[in-house]
């Protein structure tokens, strides 16, 4: 059975009921904290001072508290309505947007000091009512999508869309730490060429690359590599995590 | 969404890349939020504020939330004094958007806001 990004927009598979149970569950909080710290220390940002964040795929806010915790200002974008609820329900910090980052980002030049975007676990609540088979989805998996046949549906037109807007979006210099669960090579190498043509630097870090459980792939982009408020970007790509 | 977030939108419509900034508020309804003051975001994010942006927007909409009697010439960064970074992050980040339209200068789409949420969802025909 194929996985659920290629059978339903995400605005159809996320509704109310999965929104919140997806929220409320305590393994997908702590699978969403333990990213986004990871994120965190990939973004590399300048220590001791707060940042401005663009959490692409926000969903109901859980990255966005850790951000908060941290103590930065963070901005949401997802294209769940169900799931900003739960978000506004929640009373997060940060601005939320109805967005498809396949249609491209609406910010201004410059404005964040870095993005990140993690993956969304289902619970098992969805595999049973659904009777899917267990794994993750990214919202990277959306972007190939195709949902007509007009060009801009196509799944590099989205990619290169979102990319060479979030490239915009993103302050010089700055790193977006993307996790994404590609399903074959050829999609981390498609996203990684369109992102580089879109003016990003970086690459794929894979932690743990032996463990079959806790694999996780990233993509690591930077914009421009020049000193980061006194630090300096390293220019080559952080290591992934070793182990299992 | 609070003025923070009006501040960094622009208009992504296809054809879209001039005169796309700022997106114009109708029909606003607005309530006051409490967010924690902090100099140091402030300070990071004041390179990015349009200043005569900033002040028209609070004056035309959201006067009546508080005083809103900001500077008509843009502080440099180095003579912000305590009283004026604390307007600034209210503008910012206590008026917050409840309901309302953000129409674009240079094509007209209109960006609807319900519950606080701007809908940025393009029709097929404005994709870039
Ligand atoms: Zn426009």
């Amino acid at each position: 059975m194929s996985r659920p990004e290629l059978q339903a927009p995400p605005e159809i598979y996320y509704d109310d009921t999965v929104a919140k149970k997806y929220t409320q569950n305590s393994r997908n909080q702590e699978i969403q904290a333990q990213m986004t710290y990871r994120a965190l220390e990939l973004l590399a940002l300048p220590a001791g001072r707060p940042s401005y964040i663009l959490d692409i795929g926000c969903g109901s806010g859980l990255s966005g508290e850790i951000l908060e915790e941290e103590g930065h200002v963070w901005t949401g974008v997802d294209i769940s309505p169900s799931m900003l609820e739960v978000a506004l329900e929640r009373e997060v910090e940060g601005d939320l947007f109805l967005q498809d980052i396949g249609q491209g980002l609406g910010f201004r030049p410059g404005t964040f000091d870095g993005a990140i975007r993690f993956v969304h676990t289902l619970d098992s609540y969805r595999y049973e009512r659904l009777m899917l088979p267990v794994f993750s989805i990214s919202v990277l998996q959306w972007l190939f999508n195709a949902e007509t046949s007009h060009p801009t549906s196509s799944p590099p037109h989205r990619l290169s869309r979102f990319f060479t807007t979030l490239y915009a979006a993103l302050k010089n210099p700055s790193r977006a730490v993307l996790q994404f669960y590609p399903s074959s090579d050829s999609q981390i190498t498609m996203c990684s060429t369109i992102a580089r043509r879109a003016g990003f630097g970086g690459g794929v870090i894979v932690d743990y690359p032996n463990s079959k459980k806790a694999r996780k792939v990233f993509l690591c982009l930077f914009v421009g590599t020049g000193s980061y408020s006194g630090s300096t970007i390293a220019e080559e790509v952080p290591r992934g995590l070793e182990g299992d | 969404m609070r003025l923070i977030a009006h501040h960094i939108l622009a208009c992504h419509a296809k054809g879209c890349t001039s005169n796309n900034f700022p997106l114009k508020f109708s029909d606003v309804e607005s309530q006051n939020a409490e967010a924690e003051f902090s100099p140091d975001f402030l300070k990071g994010f004041y390179p990015k504020i349009e200043w005569n942006v900033l002040i028209t927007t609070a004056k035309e909409k959201f006067i009546k939330f508080g005083e809103v009697s900001l500077p008509e010439e843009q502080p440099n960064l180095e003579d912000l004094d305590e009283e004026t970074l604390k307007k600034i992050h209210h503008v910012l980040l206590e008026i917050d958007v409840i309901t309302g339209k953000m129409s674009c200068p240079n094509c007209g789409h209109i960006y609807p806001i319900m519950s606080g949420i701007p809908n940025m969802l393009l029709a097929e025909h404005e994709i870039a």
